[in-house]
């Protein structure tokens, strides 16, 4: 069988190396058509009604004045009398008309009758919730026994309310019809099971579905399926004979289309004389939207914690259903539980990388964060600067330090990867992914170029589309791994049968020659060789072509990372202002194939863990059970000015390399809103219980006051 | 969009004809208003566009007055060497707009006439945001941003980046109407609406704000804005104070607040307190307490009179030079 491995560390010319990523002069100059993009030829505008009540049912529907009006072409009732409505923002009716601004005041005449019913959005409040339902306990040990014996113990309240996922490109997508073969140009992580899905529900067979997606404006975990928004888009293409384009409005996308789920709990937490935990009793609770959810992971990464129990209530609300965002159920059972641990460590008198590090063997990964806890200190300089909890009220601003260890696992999913060699030394790549931003289509280049001995320009890499072989959704921190196994399987093939062709010619076995440095040659006598377009010219009239998959032989990809994070804040006592002054990231992700994308991964985790920390929630009305925030204005994103210096450390080299290639897209989201809560409680001496540290929050803290969630 | 007249006037007289007429709206930089017509918030028979309007912006300093035409961008304000040398804290204001492209678009009058942000109000529920039962959604619902100093049923607060500098200055609004020219203080262009429909400010229909006017001679302004961000954000609290008087002693104090109130709040007892006094951490303490007498902060917003109290304290220290 044949092997596949990756290039050992001093024969790799591109892996490992920081080349930009090849769609950045494409996507600054504006040039990349991102699915909102596409105008094609006859396109119509269609526009999505939603209901203002919480919940309510419908009582009536009349769209025959919408149907009336100059320029529409289709209306489409989604949701008729007698339906019943659990959340404001969801779907009512739809249409098709000439122009966006037609379609509006089309749905502005439509009329619907509703019976209003009473709503629950506040979550929060778990004893008001009207249908709080008991989802799972555990008890490992005897944590009755162990806390009553314990040293210190801590007990908090703590929480985080539902952020969305924002996504610069709504969700949407231009849907065209010709005959029964539907194209969409949909904004999705999922290029090629997205077909399938449009296919069951507008019953036409999957292999007339075409799915693109050459680019794409963000998913962070909430585009993964057609949505109902895209299968009304392609009815209403349908009916109406023309394309349509359908994307949601900022309102509607931050509304109904993601969000994370909220995550509270009251935690006790033991240690022994030595700063051993000993116990750890968790009640949570927290909301989905309507369908509740289920528990965070705790206690987190110290998930080997003797004499635990664990509680659960899911607690539904009358608000769009939640979905997977970036590292789900981490970044709250990360905040929980670091934020527990601290306290636990100021208990204990102990400065809490110390305390951490005496429990490292209740982690699964005792070695890893224990190198990267002295690297992370040294950048922060820890040692010199870190001092116990300041409890004065001296001065306005205070600084302060706070640390948080995350894991996450990352392994490759099922990918496909054709690879094609031409007679004449082109070389290319067709795969069923896409690249939501992250890289995709620069590192699977990277792979090829590699293997092959060529420079990036030199190959070419087409993705995006689900004509392309099969390759899974991006999502998990998957994608890398996946592309890179198949991609990497499917070149080392081809080159090998192009080898066999190149061989007689320089006298040599083919398993004596290598590729590099735009040559074929034999190892060892680089004299004995030819450039690489005469070696694949030797292939004959006919391209050699040849599929990869993941998973497949040879030891290309594994799962299962750590990382440490270290804020640095400044916390203004007299407004409760927080800023952050640096965000330190230290971060293992097994074999790194390009370090500058991955330090961007890293980076853009950070400066969302800084908008989850500080800024982003969900801001639910209790009176009209509508969101008060569906926007760009009172939803608060972090801004460049806001997020501090960003620096990151890579954890490659021996120990890390050989462990082939791991997805890095959600670890350094998780630890920002526990190491910066923990930085906060530093600085001023107590406890803000919730995300977002804002300066309510942060005054009710310092006022003793537990303060509203 | 619902259908809407357009009309570009040349001259104020014009202008002020066709405001006269029952649903003209008058567009400036138009950084909000499209918005508010494009979201059905506000509807209007007629925007009557001032940008080509003769006379309308511009900016002078003679005499140790400083006059502003109400079209002035806050970019042409903030680039005006003179102007910003005359009254510095203008800089703080207009910074405090942290977009370059709403500085370059919105102009004095507009920022000064400006619709509340209230998201009770941005989603169509009215100004006073009165359920169909007569209640307050506001005070019921989630009222984080709203005013500490509420008067009747309005509890949203005035959105001004300039209005507490310039009404702590005592500058005036120079208002054109088929009347013709009247004068009055800024803070005297702000109402709090008693029912819903009325309007927050006090322009009669065919009235145009066409400047300001102040003297900016002899007294040490300032002007601090507690903002969670950095980025574009609007400021949690503000406050503006100008002094007069030589020496240590202050003869004379305003003080001002923003996103206080539904108007911008003087701080009248406040500025009283540092009348004849000299400015001492105490004295400065004593009337950043005295600015919030009579707050009556909400279920969600009590967190905004610290804002306050800190924020006049701030402000007093920037215009005296000193470290409060």
């Amino acid at each position: 069988m044949a092997d596949y491995s990756w290039p050992e560390a001093e024969r790799r010319a591109l892996i490992g190396s920081r080349p930009a990523r090849l769609d950045g002069p494409v996507k600054s100059t504006g040039f990349a058509k991102y699915p909102s993009d596409q105008n094609p030829q006859g396109l119509l505008a269609a526009k999505i009604l939603t209901c203002p009540h919480a919940h309510a049912r419908i009582v009536g529907i009349d769209t025959s004045a919408a149907e009336a009006m100059p320029g529409v072409r289709v209306v489409h009732v989604i949701q008729g009398e007698g339906a019943e409505i659990q959340w404001a923002g969801d779907e009512v009716a739809a249409v098709a008309a000439v122009t966006e601004e037609v379609a509006r005041d089309a749905l502005r005449a439509i009329r619907v009758d509703y019976e209003v019913l009473p709503h629950f959005v506040t979550e929060a409040d778990r004893d008001g919730a009207p249908d709080a339902r008991p989802a799972g306990e555990r008890t490992e040990g005897d944590p009755d026994a162990a806390f009553a014996t314990a040293h210190r113990t801590v007990e908090r309240t703590l929480g985080m309310p539902q952020m969305a996922h924002m996504c610069l490109e709504p969700h949407g997508q231009v849907c065209s019809w010709d005959g029964d073969e539907l194209e969409v140009h949909a904004s999705t992580q999922a290029v090629s099971t997205l077909g399938g899905q449009f296919a069951t529900e507008l019953g036409v067979p999957a292999s007339q579905v075409r799915i693109r997606t050459e680019y794409m404006g963000g998913g962070f975990g909430s585009k993964f399926s057609p949505d109902r928004w895209g299968i009304v888009g392609a009815e209403l293409a349908r009916k109406a004979g023309a394309p349509v384009k359908l994307f949601l409005e900022r309102d509607q996308e931050v509304t109904v289309a993601g969000s994370r789920p909220s995550a509270f709990a009251r935690i006790r937490a033991s240690a022994d004389e030595q700063g051993r935990l000993v116990a750890w009793d968790s009640d949570s609770w927290g909301s989905g939207g309507l369908p509740g959810t289920g528990q965070t992971p705790l206690p987190y990464v110290f998930s080997r914690l003797p004499n635990r129990r664990t509680r659960h209530t899911s607690v539904p609300t009358n608000l769009a259903g939640s979905r997977a965002w970036r590292a789900p159920n981490h970044p709250q059972a990360c905040f929980l539980t670091m934020a527990v641990l601290d306290d636990l460590a100021d208990e204990l008198g102990l400065d809490p990388i110390d305390f951490l590090e005496r429990n490292l063997d209740l982690t699964g990964r005792a070695d890893t964060y224990r190198e990267q806890f002295a690297i992370a200190a040294e950048m922060a300089s820890w040692k010199e600067r870190w001092q116990p909890r300041d409890r004065t009220r001296e001065g306005a601003v205070h600084r302060g330090l706070g640390v948080s260890v995350h894991t996450w696992g990352g392994r490759g999913h099922s990918s496909n990867c054709d690879v094609t060699v031409h007679p004449d030394g082109a070389v290319e790549a067709r795969i069923g992914s896409q690249d939501i931003g992250t890289g995709t289509r620069t590192i699977v280049a990277q792979v090829l170029a590699e293997t092959f001995g060529l420079e990036l320009h030199q190959v070419r890499v087409s993705l995006g589309d689900n004509v392309y072989p099969q390759s899974g959704p991006s999502g998990g921190s998957s994608t890398v791994g996946g592309v890179t196994a198949s991609t990497r399987r499917a070149a080392q093939d081809a080159l090998r049968e192009v080898l066999v062709h190149v061989a007689p010619r320089l006298e040599a076995e083919p398993e004596q020659l290598v590729a590099g440095g735009g040559r074929v040659f034999v190892e060892g006598d680089s004299s004995r060789g030819m450039s690489w377009r005469e070696a694949a010219a030797q292939i004959g009239g006919a391209p050699i072509s040849v599929q990869g998959r993941n998973p497949g032989p040879g030891r290309l990809i594994s799962s299962g990372v750590g990382g440490v994070q270290i804020a640095d804040v400044e916390v203004d006592i007299e407004t409760g202002v927080v800023q952050v002054e640096r965000m330190i990231a230290v971060q293992d992700c097994g074999l790194i194939i390009n370090r500058r994308l991955a330090e961007s991964q890293v980076y853009g985790g950070l400066i969302m863990g800084v908008g989850y920390a500080l800024y982003e929630e969900w801001i639910p009305d209790p009176v009209s059970g509508r969101l008060l925030n569906a926007d760009m204005e009172f939803y608060k994103l972090a801004g460049l000015v806001d997020v501090g210096s960003l620096e990151v450390h890579m954890m490659t080299g021996p120990g890390y390399d050989e462990r082939g290639v791991i997805g890095l897209g959600e670890p350094p989201v998780i630890s920002p809103g526990a190491a910066i809560s923990n930085a906060v409680a530093n600085a001023i001496g107590v406890r803000v219980p919730y995300l977002p540290l804002t300066p309510d929050r942060v005054l009710d803290a310092l006022a003793g006051r537990g303060g509203p969630a | 969009m619902r259908p809407f007249g357009y009309a570009a006037p040349a001259t104020v007289d014009q202008a002020v004809g066709l405001l006269e007429a029952e649903g003209s709206e008058a567009l400036a930089g138009g950084t909000d208003l499209l918005s508010l017509l494009k979201d059905d918030v506000e509807r209007v028979e007629r925007l009557v566009a001032l940008g080509g309007v003769t006379g309308l912006s511009g900016i002078e300093l003679a005499g140790g007055m400083l006059r502003i035409g109400a079209m002035t961008t806050l970019q042409e304000l903030r680039d005006h060497d003179d102007a910003i040398a005359a009254l510095p804290a203008l800089s703080v204001a207009i910074d405090g707009v942290a977009s370059p492209q709403l500085r370059a678009m919105g102009t004095v009058g507009g920022d000064l006439l400006q619709r509340p942000r209230c998201w009770y109000y941005r989603r169509g529920f009215g100004l006073l945001a009165l359920a169909a039962d007569g209640r307050s959604m506001v005070t019921a619902g989630d009222n984080r941003y709203h005013a500490i100093f509420p008067e009747g049923e309005a509890r949203f607060v005035n959105p001004s980046s300039l209005a507490p500098l310039l009404v702590a200055v005592g500058a005036e609004a120079v208002v054109r109407g088929p009347a013709g020219e009247r004068r009055q203080p800024v803070e005297a262009l702000y109402r709090a609406p008693e029912v819903d429909g009325e309007r927050e400010n006090t322009l009669a229909p065919g009235e145009l704000l066409v400047g300001v006017e102040a003297n900016v001679e002899g007294s040490r302004s300032a002007v601090y804005e507690v903002r969670q961000r950095r980025a574009l954000d609007w400021p949690l609290m503000a406050a503006a104070v100008s002094l007069t008087g030589s020496g240590a002693r202050t003869e004379r104090a305003r003080i001002v607040l923003g996103h206080a109130a539904p108007v911008p709040h003087v701080a009248t007892a406040a500025g009283d307190l540092l009348a004849g006094q000299e400015l001492t951490p105490e004295t400065v303490a004593a009337a950043a307490d005295a600015a919030v007498e009579g707050a009556r902060p909400m279920s969600g917003n009590r967190y905004k009179v610290q804002l306050a109290r800190t924020a006049v304290r701030r402000a007093l220290g920037r215009a005296a030079g000193m470290e409060i």
